[in-house]
């Protein structure tokens, strides 16, 4: 092989690499429930038995209300632990994603997202947006939401949701789609890391739920529940800061050919990719087209985007599904410029000609 | 022996056990909650577990088991006690992991968790506290509930086609081949105190063993939930609970 | 030059493959991606996935490029292997014009009628059949490909070969490479 290290270079679909990213990147443990179509990843760990090598833990639970629940203790012991699901799946694991976020416990869920409502279709879909970004949990709660648009990026943010969980003690959601987790792509993986060890946790979570250094320090507790309503307000004045804290340090964003544009697409995961195929067509052809791509949907560029929406005269914003994302767009652009929405939903994906066709309507 | 003798520390016969906190507890009179929590705490204690035991605390009248006993504690949602502890039996599995959990933590809403985990053989313990009643939310029908017995959502008492028949989650436990240990028990008397932490001793010694899950069920009196003074809820569960819910080993691998 | 493909450097190439499922349309795609891996190109492999896999009609897009990919979902391709009727009928008008269509005249009662792209035939069932190893067909189907589009060489697919399989299966690499050379043989244009 020309250019690369043939030993790193490997051609994987999305979900097999998160599922080897996940043990080279020293995750202590899997825990998930079959569903389509993020299989792949359960399988894959199951083909590759990192319990052998790395010591990271496998384990197909009996249900995404346990596969989550899974995290969340192993999150509150300070350890790095991770699920994957598909939509309804995910919406299942809601509850646990608020107790987690109530208690500060780092964890990881990949979505792989398929078409809705309801079991909908196993085709792939970006209807979930809402889902990760705004939570089907109850209280007031973020999630650091990474949408990957490439196979390699599916692997590179295993990596970055492993640091960002545990910088802010956050959980983190891997926002993807059956058609990023489904395809191939050159993918070249992460060296091996150590997974921390018992010490390494100690000193990275001294709040951790594990025993470490009992007696000698008060006990740890995991806990969302206080009963004292004021004291409560405290604590989600607390998250509150820690949100801002990250909405100030942890966007996000990919621009593409956006400093002379006059036309912007917004869209994110598969449905960047494709709209970057019209972007590229409408440049040949000579028309100021740009793309703006978050990575974090949550934090959001906004103020990329204010600055875009000042500069440009159509916004336009493209998902696989009726429309989520295209309001915190218009919340960001704050009518600077129209916005404009163009999507397919149901499990059925916008084509790169039907976004150019769009893209050519709004121009004229 | 003069009263200054009596209260050295070398005469002491009974005491709390140094885990436990002088936190007051939040439990009614009369509750089986604290004499569990003892033995639970007496045992960490007599074991020299501190350092290496986890808690999980159910969602129910132990929500706050984790504020009486000084180790480390997760507070899992409502049922999902031996998810989270199947966890941290993986990831730590040189401690003792165990549960506490409630009749409708364990056997209602959780019903799946309980299984799954008992039936992985979870080297875990699950201490399952039945008093046939939701005490928490105030007196609610919980799978234990007697049938004929008056609880908030049955006022009429539990009758079988409306609400079916109590669930023997002990009893299913013990047929599951990933279960060690699985044993009735109850707290009423010091004769079954003492049974209840030798059982409940067993348990623990079987999950740092490693030799599957193992399940104690503790049949509870709730004074409160019941509407009875703490010395009839003790008759009443004699009366009434035990012949239904019979004490002893359902099973025992060893 | 084709109208949807970008910044063509050197060359792209959008492939899309289809058949019934069980007839290694799928793994076919993954060798060509496979194979343009050895050639430090850039690749996509997007299947139609789900119960389609099980029996039903099965595809898979392939991209080839020395560019980024952009989209790995196409409305429009370079080139169409059809591997029965249904799917010459959903994709014969989705071949770009100066395109290519390759069937399998064993699967295909009506053959491709546009003139505006170039059309060949390979009788890879059959020819399967007589070396009596139904296995090779799409090993057949891919020597064609790669006569008449050659994106990648023989010996990439070795390598690619090399590359995708366990150790275990690599002694059924030279019956495979004999069956690509065949097939390279035995494709015909038809107009």
């Amino acid at each position: 092989m020309k250019g690369n290290n043939e030993q790193d270079v490997v051609l994987l679909k999305g979900n097999e690499a998160i599922a080897k990213a996940a043990y080279r990147y020293g995750y202590d443990a899997f825990f998930g429930y079959p569903i389509t179509p993020q299989s792949e990843v359960l399988e894959t760990l199951a083909i590759d038995k990192p319990w052998e090598t790395t010591g990271m833990v496998v384990l197909q639970a009996e249900s995404e209300v346990a596969s989550i629940n899974m995290v969340y203790a192993a999150g509150a012991s300070g350890k790095c632990s991770m699920t994957s699901s598909s939509s309804p799946g995910v919406a299942l694991m809601q509850e646990g994603i608020s107790f987690m976020a109530g208690c500060g416990i780092p964890g990881l869920i990949v979505s792989v997202g398929r078409g809705g409502p309801g079991l909908g279709t196993i085709q792939p879909g970006q209807a979930d947006y809402n889902q990760a970004v705004y939570g089907g949990g109850n209280g007031d709660y973020h999630c650091i939401v990474l949408a990957p648009a490439s196979v390699q990026e599916m692997a590179d943010f295993m990596g970055l949701a492993k640091e960002l969980m545990f910088k802010w003690r956050a959980v983190v959601i891997i926002l993807s789609d059956g058609a990023i987790g489904q395809m191939m792509e050159k993918v070249v993986l992460p060296p091996y890391q150590p997974r921390r060890t018992d010490e390494e946790i100690r000193q990275q979570c001294p709040w951790a739920t594990n025993g470490l250094g009992l007696p000698g320090r008060k006990s740890n507790i995991m806990t969302s529940l206080e009963m004292d309503a004021p004291a409560m307000e405290q604590l989600n004045l607390a998250m509150e800061r820690k949100y801002a804290q990250i909405q100030q340090e942890e966007v996000r964003c990919e621009c593409i050919e956006t400093d002379d544009a006059d036309y912007v697409v917004v869209a994110y995961g598969i449905s960047a990719r494709i709209a970057q195929s019209a972007v590229q067509r409408l440049r040949k052809e000579g028309v100021k087209v740009g793309m703006l791509r978050p990575i974090t949907l949550w934090p959001f560029p906004e103020q990329q985007l204010q600055q875009l929406g000042a500069q440009c005269k159509a916004i336009l914003t493209v998902e696989a599904s009726q429309g989520q994302m295209v309001r915190d767009v218009r919340m960001a652009v704050e009518g600077r410029c129209p916005v404009h929405f163009y999507g397919r939903s149901g499990g059925m994906i916008p084509s790169p000609t039907e976004v150019y066709d769009k893209l050519r309507a709004i121009i004229q | 022996m003069t009263r200054e003798d009596i209260i050295k520390q070398e005469n002491k016969v009974a005491g709390r056990p140094s885990l436990m906190n002088d936190m007051p507890m939040h439990y009614c009179p009369g509750c089986s909650h604290g004499v569990v929590h003892k033995i639970v705490a007496e045992l960490i204690d007599e074991m020299n577990l501190q350092d290496k035991t986890i808690g999980i605390c159910p969602v129910g009248c132990a929500v706050f088991a984790y504020r009486y006993l000084d180790i480390d504690w997760v507070e899992a949602a409502h049922g999902r006690a031996p998810a989270c502890a199947s966890a941290l039996n993986r990831l730590w599995p040189e401690h003792l992991v165990f549960t506490y959990q409630g009749d409708g933590d364990l056997g209602c809403i959780g019903t799946a968790e309980t299984i799954h985990a008992l039936n992985r053989g979870e080297n875990i313990t699950i201490i399952f506290i039945n008093n046939a009643i939701y005490g928490m939310t105030g007196g609610q029908m919980a799978p234990t509930t007697l049938m004929g017995q008056k609880t908030a959502t049955c006022p009429y008492g539990r009758e079988a086609d409306l609400h079916g028949y109590p669930l023997h989650m002990t009893d299913i436990a013990a047929t599951l081949e990933g279960t060690a240990y699985v044993s009735r028990q109850a707290v009423d008397t010091v004769a079954h105190i003492r049974a209840a932490k030798r059982a409940i001793r067993k348990a623990f010694e079987n999950s740092l063993a490693k030799k599957g899950s193992n399940l104690v069920e503790i049949v509870a009196t709730c004074s409160s939930g019941w509407k009875l003074t703490p010395a009839k809820a003790n008759e009443w569960m004699a009366e009434n609970m035990l012949p239904y819910y019979p004490l002893g080993d359902l099973k025992d691998k060893a | 030059m084709p109208e949807l493909t970008i910044n063509l450097k050197n060359m792209t190439e959008e492939i899309i493959i289809s058949g019934f499922g069980g007839q290694g349309v799928l793994s076919m795609g993954k060798i060509i991606a496979y194979a343009g891996i050895m050639e430090d190109k850039q690749v996509s492999w997007m299947p139609a996935y789900g119960p389609e896999q099980r029996g039903g009609t099965a595809n898979v897009t392939v991209i080839i490029s020395d560019d980024t990919i952009c989209s790995p979902i196409l409305n429009e391709f370079d080139t169409a292997i059809v591997l029965n009727q249904p799917s010459l009928d959903r994709f014969e008008p989705l071949v770009k014009p100066g395109g290519t269509i390759i069937y399998d005249s064993y699967g295909i009662i009506t053959p491709p009628r546009r003139a505006d792209v170039t059309v060949y035939c390979i009788n890879a069932m059959e020819e399967a059949a007589k070396m009596s190893n139904a296995k090779v067909f799409n090993m057949l189907l891919l020597g064609g490909l790669l006569k008449v589009r050659p994106i990648a060489t023989v010996d990439d697919v070795v390598r690619g070969l090399r590359k995708a399989l366990p150790e275990r299966h690599h002694n059924l690499i030279p019956m495979n490479e004999e069956a690509v050379r065949r097939g390279m043989d035995i494709i015909r244009k038809m107009n």
